[in-house]
């Protein structure tokens, strides 16, 4: 305990890096980690927005699945290089967190376009219908 | 009583449990707690992006996202964003080389970003009401506005915690207390930044394309 709390002078010019971090698990990024994680976001935004401002694809279905996947590849680039998530800080917990959030974040928002879009196209006709038989 | 106590031979050997308290030094389960509720956090956005999914073209006769959206202003604030990530990253690198004065600057500098960032967004808000196109114009906006301001406020919350981290660590040094509220605002201010990607990836690029 006293060593934990004196550490901090100390240990002072002894440590300086991960290995013996008061707050077990969570890991650090080195200087080199961030400006590949900055040059890999840069590599990856610049891009997305390029193509939807010039419009070179003709089909913005194309552009938006590439905009879409640029984007993920991005998330992930940021977990790893700044988040620094992996499998084995604090015993794999925050990467179980992670992927439980990620897949309650996939059933709400798939789930609601899903539902939402059926419900639009299947009561909007009817409803109308309705109104114009009612307003007759 | 003796012979209870005694095993015979042959028989299983007994088994301990350590019902005893274990040392919790202080903050040993800061970041992992830290993390549960970015992650609940996380479901928050997850239903205000939802809902802009759902309402994201009901513009009820109004501006459209393609009308109204400059993407070359999205653009700037990304920038601003990504830059304070990485000066904050390498805030977090001069901590971990225990250099208080360089922690200090990279934080000035990660909150003049972030200052520049909550400008720009408050200037195409600013915009858009002006033009009409307030949030209770149509569904389109009132989720536009939930959602992207949601954002803005957390950015404003880091901003008043990166200030109040400044004033302690200039107090009290590179503290073991203060190391683990530097990385909580780390983690914080990138997670901030990856919920950004989704906003400026799913409000407006693709809505813009839509």
């Amino acid at each position: 305990m006293s060593a934990e709390t004196h550490h901090g002078h100390a240990a002072d010019h002894a440590h300086g890096h991960d290995h013996d971090d008061p707050h077990g698990g969570a890991a650090h990024g080195s200087r080199k980690g961030y400006w590949i994680g900055f040059l890999l976001s840069v590599l990856l935004t610049a891009p997305a927005f390029a193509l939807v401002m010039s419009g070179v694809i003709a089909d913005p279905r194309l552009t938006a699945g590439i905009v879409m996947a640029l984007a993920m590849v991005q998330i992930v680039v940021h977990m790893i290089y700044f988040l620094h998530m992996n499998t084995k800080s604090e015993a794999g917990w925050t990467m179980l967190a992670l992927i439980f959030t990620a897949i309650i974040v996939f059933i709400v928002i798939s789930g609601s376009l899903w539902v939402m879009y059926h419900m639009n196209l299947n009561m909007m006709p009817q409803m109308q219908a309705e109104m114009s038989s009612a307003g007759m | 009583m003796s012979t209870m106590t005694q095993t015979p031979p042959g028989a299983e050997t007994p088994v301990f449990y350590d019902l005893d308290e274990h040392e919790h030094p202080p903050g040993h389960s800061t970041m992992l707690g830290f993390w549960l509720y970015l992650m609940s956090d996380c479901l928050i956005f997850a239903m205000l992006f939802a809902a802009y999914g759902v309402y994201g073209g009901s513009y009820a006769g109004g501006p459209t996202a393609r009308e109204l959206f400059e993407l070359p202003l999205v653009a700037v604030n990304t920038t601003m964003l990504l830059l304070s990530s990485i000066t904050y990253g390498f805030a977090m690198i001069s901590a971990d080389e225990r250099k208080q004065g360089a922690v200090l600057g990279w934080l000035a500098v990660t909150a003049l970003f972030g200052a520049a960032f909550l400008a720009i967004e408050l200037y195409e808000f600013s915009n858009l009401i002006h033009e009409g196109a307030g949030p209770q114009r149509s569904a389109f906006l009132s989720s536009f506005f939930t959602l992207v301001g949601t954002h803005g406020l957390h950015v404003t919350f880091g901003l008043v915690w990166l200030g109040t981290l400044m004033v302690q660590v200039s107090r009290r040094g590179l503290v073991d207390a203060n190391l683990r509220r530097l990385q909580c605002l780390s983690l914080f201010w990138h997670f901030l930044d990856v919920i950004w990607i989704g906003v400026f990836t799913f409000v407006y690029l693709l809505g813009v394309l839509r």
